[in-house]
């Protein structure tokens, strides 16, 4: 299959590859996926004291389409509150990516790990 | 842009030249254009003469009489033909056909086809090898068994089944036996003088011809009977009509004269550079290969890079066309159904890679695979979270996912 350029970009240098203190009180971590599916996503998100998200971080493993997913959504998610971030569409990313519909779960499964991330900073409130 | 590498010799085969140049002889008007069935002059005449040539090339190659090849459009045909040729023919004797979980498509979806028609098929397990255990198939075959069907060399995997003994064993029990030889003419010495199989599928686009041709065996000496799938003018004694694709069977004809005559050279420089590829990833962490490393022709090497997803990595080393058994472009997000029979997990099998090198390979192609392939594992261990789970000594398999 043949990818579009975001998608290369992004696979070929990949935004905010890493991994946050996923004890500490203003991260949330998202672990969407599994290795029997092909694609497990961590994304993480760090929230100042104003509740706007200052950092972003993630590992993929999975296909170019979910990398590149999970990549551009750690650029979208950061100055934006948890409510505004709730708000991304896996459409918005897919459009964003030209994705074609075989990979359109890559971006449901990035929809899916910023709403778990927010999910998991809430309960620590 | 320079080309990437050809490392996918299993899918398809560059036609060799020295076969083009005998293709190109049997198109134009000033070639030998005719119609092999034109028998009433010279131009079917000469078309004849040239199709006898190929017919008897191919049997050279397997120890067949010339007199039991069948020419189809590739091994796809030849499969049908034989497994529903067999069991539309012989249906009286019984409605039972045995078959390996590892078959091509052509062959599994064929026996799914005859399940429809009331037909009743055993797919076997293979042994975590790859290979066949000669007890399960005996232990399956029953009174109403009418046909065995087993690759000779898998796709995916290159292992090579023990046909000789699988096919004593169904002469013993009076049962057909076809073999899917597609991925091993030329290859692997085929003697089928001597191999008690019923049936073989040749394929002439994976031995350097070209795509569009294949043949099937049908033994003659004790006779097969076949029902014929193509139905028209009664080519090749009525098994499958259709005028005969003259330059497609000569190239198929050329290829396997060749593969006769470099066959065991080739192959000695093949095992040299796949030896040199494994080698070359030496000392790599959580590497499996795929497949008995024993029983299984030079050219194939399908290896796992566990905690990396194989798309990705073939998309990282997209410099090299290789193929992978992660199947995320599917919409069931199933991975290789052959690896899965050999019972791996399904993230080793979504982790898995097959280099297939053949007669144009080099050692600076097999140099610049290793190179690569070392270079982009690490890079997308680094970005994977199950790498991390793993080096944190978290067990993969006992954590709950949220499937999807």
């Amino acid at each position: 299959m043949a990818y579009g350029e975001k998608v290369m970009d992004h696979y070929e240098n990949p935004r905010n590859v890493g991994v946050l203190d996923k004890d500490a009180k203003n991260v949330g971590t998202g672990m969407v996926g599994a290795p029997a599916c092909g694609d497990v996503m961590r994304l993480q998100i760090q929230v100042n004291d104003d509740g706007i998200i200052e950092e972003a971080k993630f590992k993929t493993y999975g296909c170019g389409s979910a990398i590149a997913s999970s990549s551009l959504l750690t650029e979208w998610v950061k100055g934006k509150t948890l409510d505004e971030a709730a708000e991304i569409k896996n459409t918005d990313l897919a459009e964003e990516l030209s994705l074609p519909p075989v990979k359109v779960h890559c971006s449901v499964l990035a929809e899916d790990a910023i709403k778990a991330a927010i999910n998991d900073i809430k309960s620590k409130a | 842009m320079s080309t990437p590498t050809y490392m996918d010799y299993s899918a398809t085969t560059p036609v060799d030249k020295r076969v083009a140049e005998q293709m190109i002889k049997h198109l134009t008007m000033d070639g030998d254009f005719g119609n092999p069935a034109s028998n009433s002059h010279y131009y079917g005449w000469k078309a004849d003469e040239a199709v006898k040539k190929a017919r008897q090339q191919v049997a050279d190659l397997i120890g067949a009489d010339s007199k039991e090849i069948v020419w189809t459009s590739g091994a796809t045909e030849s499969n049908n033909l034989a497994i529903k040729g067999i069991a539309h023919f012989y249906h009286k004797k019984g409605k039972h056909i045995i078959t390996l979980k590892t078959e091509h498509k052509a062959v599994l979806d064929t026996c799914r086809q005859l399940e429809r028609e009331g037909y009743e098929v055993d797919y076997l397990d293979p042994l975590p090898n790859g290979l066949l255990d000669i007890n399960v198939l005996k232990a399956t075959m029953r009174d109403d068994t009418i046909l065995v069907s087993v690759m000779h060399v898998n796709n995916e995997i290159g292992v090579i089944q023990d046909i000789e003994a699988i096919g004593n064993l169904c002469r013993e029990h009076k049962i057909f036996f076809h073999v899917d030889a597609a991925q091993s003419a030329g290859k692997v010495d085929i003697d089928l003088s001597k191999l008690p199989v019923d049936l073989m599928s040749f394929s002439a686009h994976k031995a350097y011809g070209p795509k569009g041709v294949g043949a099937l065996y049908v033994q003659r000496k004790p006779r097969v009977r076949l029902e014929a799938q193509m139905h028209g003018g009664g080519h090749e004694r009525g098994m499958r009509s259709g005028t005969l694709a003259t330059h497609q069977i000569v190239g198929m004809g050329e290829a396997f004269a060749i593969a006769k005559a470099e066959m065991a050279n080739e192959n000695i420089k093949i095992r040299a550079l796949r030896d040199r590829l494994l080698a070359g990833f030496d000392g790599m962490e959580e590497v499996v290969i795929n497949g008995d490393m024993e029983s299984r022709i030079p050219g194939n090497l399908n290896i796992s890079f566990n905690y990396v997803e194989g798309e990705s990595l073939m998309m990282a080393i997209s410099d090299i066309a290789v193929s992978s058994g992660s199947a995320c472009t599917s919409a069931s997000l199933e991975p290789s159904y052959v690896l899965r029979a050999l019972g791996l997990s399904d993230e080793l099998a979504h982790s898995s890679i097959r280099f297939t090198i053949g007669r144009y390979t080099t050692e600076k192609d097999v140099d610049k695979a290793i190179d690569l392939v070392r270079d982009k594992v690490q890079k997308l261990r680094d970005l994977s979270p199950l790498w991390d789970m793993f080096k944190e000594g978290i067990d993969i398999s006992k954590v709950e996912w949220t499937a999807h």
